[in-house]
């Protein structure tokens, strides 16, 4: 059983999706690395990006982290700030 | 003092916040939107920031400089928006005792907003534009 999980996308990734959010239907106990492979599957640009890393509830997170559909998901391509 | 704002920044507030009897070094560093990148013409930069999440890691960039440096004030203020030649685009600012520990405290705090804090900046070009280090 799938439930779509909501995924806010910021600068390069925003531009390839055309959307500043996309759903992502992830199966019960998906982890950070699994969210990251569908991802990769319904838009094969974002694999031109030299990093993507995954955020949840505004922390940094390790691709073995469970998600649920209530926690904040970011996508976070290389930062440029300064 | 930690803020991510559109206007654009005002230095001499920055300043006069930091001012302490017990400073001896106010260093200030501020990030300037340059009009070139690799000499080619840039026409201006776009930031976008993920507003929530850059706060808290900035928040936790000023808790280690703490940790490491006797700061008595600091203060880190980023722009977002769009940005043309000329305008702080960052401002790093720390008042400590000594020279070297405000040295020290200010340059780690804006090399590692480079690094973790989630702001993404657009060089536009006349004739093009591109996310910075997006690619390989």
């Amino acid at each position: 059983m799938s439930t779509p999980i909501s995924v806010l996308l910021f600068g390069i990734t925003r531009d390839l999706t055309g959307q500043s959010a996309v759903s992502v239907p992830v199966g019960e106990g998906a982890r950070v690395s699994d969210l990251l492979n569908q991802l990769y599957q319904a838009y094969p640009s974002l694999s031109g990006i030299r990093s993507l890393l995954v955020a949840v509830n505004g922390e940094y997170a390790e691709t073995d982290q469970l998600l649920t559909s209530k926690d904040e998901i970011a996508l976070i391509p290389p930062v440029s700030g300064g | 003092m930690i803020s991510l704002v559109t206007n654009p920044i005002d230095v001499a507030s920055a300043l006069s916040y930091l001012q302490t009897d017990q400073a001896g070094a106010l260093d200030l560093f501020l990030g300037v939107v340059r009009d070139n990148t690799q000499e080619r013409p840039v026409d201006r930069l776009e930031y976008e920031a993920y507003d929530r999440m850059a706060i808290m890691e900035m928040q936790k960039i000023a808790d280690e400089a703490h940790r490491r440096w006797p700061i008595l004030r600091y203060t880190i203020i980023h722009r977002k928006g769009t940005l043309l030649t000329g305008e702080i685009a960052v401002l790093i600012g720390v008042a400590t005792a000594h020279r070297a520990d405000a040295f020290e405290a200010c340059r780690y705090i804006i090399d590692t907003i480079k690094q973790t804090v989630p702001i993404w900046k657009k060089e536009v070009f006349t004739d093009g534009e591109v996310w910075v280090n997006a690619h390989p």
